[in-house]
């Protein structure tokens, strides 16, 4: 179990206890967060459930493939700590994540 | 934003049903909800039936859409393995398969399609499947496995990723397919090429422009499938993936306007202004091509789901989109944006024998969609040219080593 922080993009904060072993995506879409879509559920297809890690984060997340950064690549507004929230599983260690969403998943 | 006594009605608790209840909730929509659904549990993805679900990389708990308590939580009544008989548009009543029935301010229909069946002898043998629901799928993962023999009947996207799914389960497969090549009514003759000689290295069989007659049995339990030529495929097994059909009876027997679907606009109103209807039931325009038409795709549930909770929230509409699907199989990624309408002109990007390789339909200089294997920037670029209709220069996107984003700039 991880309380993980969401940050829609007008500010709204959003704290949830996400299970060990979903991602940070699933988290979002199981709790009706709003602002990370995912609508290709998880299958890295689709770029729609991007997100900005809190830098403190960045190491903890770990590193992103080469078929995420190459979806990343096209997204909108992609910053160096962006990520697809559907590439982050959850674990114990990831206790206290802050994430940040993008004003538009499109 | 609308009167919080408005009570709205969701017939299906599919991909499409289950989100819209779900944005309506996040749009700040304060009325009653009621969302009816035929299976017995909440709603949840297709998608990974046919892929990771079914070599067991996931389970129910993660196909769901929301867990079961979100919807009381959230005063979402919902009404498990229960069907809608009738509409009355007059009284705005709905008629339920348990005898109840429920009356509505704003009534969704979001009922999806259902498996085409096969009308020959023998589709009721045990042991000849369909894959469309969770149930469908548990039936196929007890059944397939090593040492097991499937037939797979229709060689397009859903069969193909059973063939793979199969295989990853150790069962031997073939797959039977009525045209002459694979994905014949989706897809152009480059991609038939590479997918067939892709399942070919994986040991799946094809038996193409063949026609299945019957399905032939063993106490009761499938054991082979006919062909027309005289011929019996054995096998343990048998998957009919031969398209789906629009549960749209409700709505003409109701009198609303169907075409191949309920027709809609793009707030996604049928010609009741009390009633809606998305996903896959809908017959629907698509602004981009100058057409109306009906797509089976979660990204089409997913976007109507959207109009539909902006429309009843009085919120603006969601911006333009490009179509979109994905498809797995083994360890490709083929993603595909747009629909090749009027299409003059096929250029494949790459070398289909690396395995990364995209083909863009062209009408002019325009691009009407773009399929694209293991090669996210020419999906993700191909989707965003589909819909800002920017004409391209045809010599820089045959080239790969001019970068998509060049050839968009």
């Amino acid at each position: 179990m991880a309380k993980i922080t969401y940050i829609e993009h007008d500010g709204t904060e959003h704290v949830i206890d996400v299970k060990t072993g979903l991602t940070v995506m699933e988290g979002a879409v199981k709790n009706n967060v709003p602002g990370i879509d995912a609508d290709c559920g998880g299958a890295c297809a689709c770029a729609t459930c991007h997100v900005y890690v809190d830098e403190a984060w960045r190491d903890k997340t770990g590193a992103s493939s080469a078929m995420e950064e190459s979806m990343l690549d096209f997204a909108e507004n992609v910053e160096p700590n962006s990520r697809l929230s559907c590439q982050i599983k959850v674990s114990d260690a990831l206790d206290g994540l802050v994430v940040r969403m993008p004003e538009s998943q499109h | 934003m609308s009167d919080p006594a408005t009570h709205v009605v969701i017939l299906g608790a599919g991909h499409a049903g289950g989100t819209a209840a779900a944005l309506l909730r996040q749009y700040g929509f304060e009325g009653p909800i009621t969302m009816v659904g035929e299976e017995p549990i909440p709603p949840y993805q297709r998608p990974p039936l046919s892929k990771a679900w079914l070599k067991g990389e996931a389970d129910a708990d993660s196909l769901a859409l929301k867990p079961l308590e979100f919807y009381p939580e959230h005063n979402i009544d919902f009404r498990a393995s229960t069907r809608a008989t009738a509409i009355n548009r007059g009284a705005k009543t709905v008629a339920l398969s348990d005898g109840s029935e429920v009356s509505y301010d704003v009534l969704i229909i979001a009922t999806g399609a259902r498996a085409i069946a096969l009308p020959i002898a023998g589709s009721d043998l045990e042991g000849v499947m369909f894959l469309r629901t969770a149930a469908d799928a548990e039936l196929l993962k007890a059944t397939v496995g090593p040492g097991k023999r499937l037939a797979v009947v229709g060689g397009g996207y859903i069969g193909l990723e059973v063939a793979a799914s199969g295989r990853a389960l150790g069962a031997d497969v073939v797959v039977l397919e009525r045209e002459t090549r694979l994905l014949a009514r989706v897809a152009c003759e480059t991609l038939s090429t590479f997918f067939k000689a892709y399942h070919e290295d994986h040991e799946v069989t094809f038996e193409l422009g063949c026609s299945v007659t019957a399905f032939e049995g063993k106490d009761g339990h499938v054991s082979g499938v006919v062909l027309a030529d005289g011929r019996s495929v054995a096998c343990d097994a048998v998957v009919v993936g031969v398209g789906a059909t629009p549960n749209d009876e409700l709505a003409r027997e109701a009198g609303l306007d169907t075409a191949r679907g309920i027709v809609v606009d793009l707030e996604t109103r049928t010609s009741d202004p009390a009633i809606f209807a998305i996903g896959d039931v809908a017959h629907r325009p698509m602004p981009i091509y100058d057409r109306m038409f009906r797509m089976e795709s979660v990204p089409n549930a997913l976007e109507q789901a959207k109009q539909v909770a902006a429309a009843i929230t009085g919120r603006p509409a969601p911006a333009g989109e490009a179509p979109w699907q994905w498809s797995d199989q083994y360890d490709l990624k083929l993603q595909i944006a747009g629909y090749a309408f009027d299409v003059d002109e096929i250029l494949v990007r790459g070398d289909p024998a690396t395995s990364k390789f995209a083909v863009f339909h062209l009408k002019g200089d325009l691009v009407q969609s773009v399929e694209a294997i293991n090669s996210p920037p020419e999906f993700m670029m191909g989707k965003q040219l589909i819909l800002g209709r920017k004409p391209i220069s045809k010599q820089k996107l045959a080239d790969p080593s001019v970068s998509m984003k060049e050839v968009a700039a």
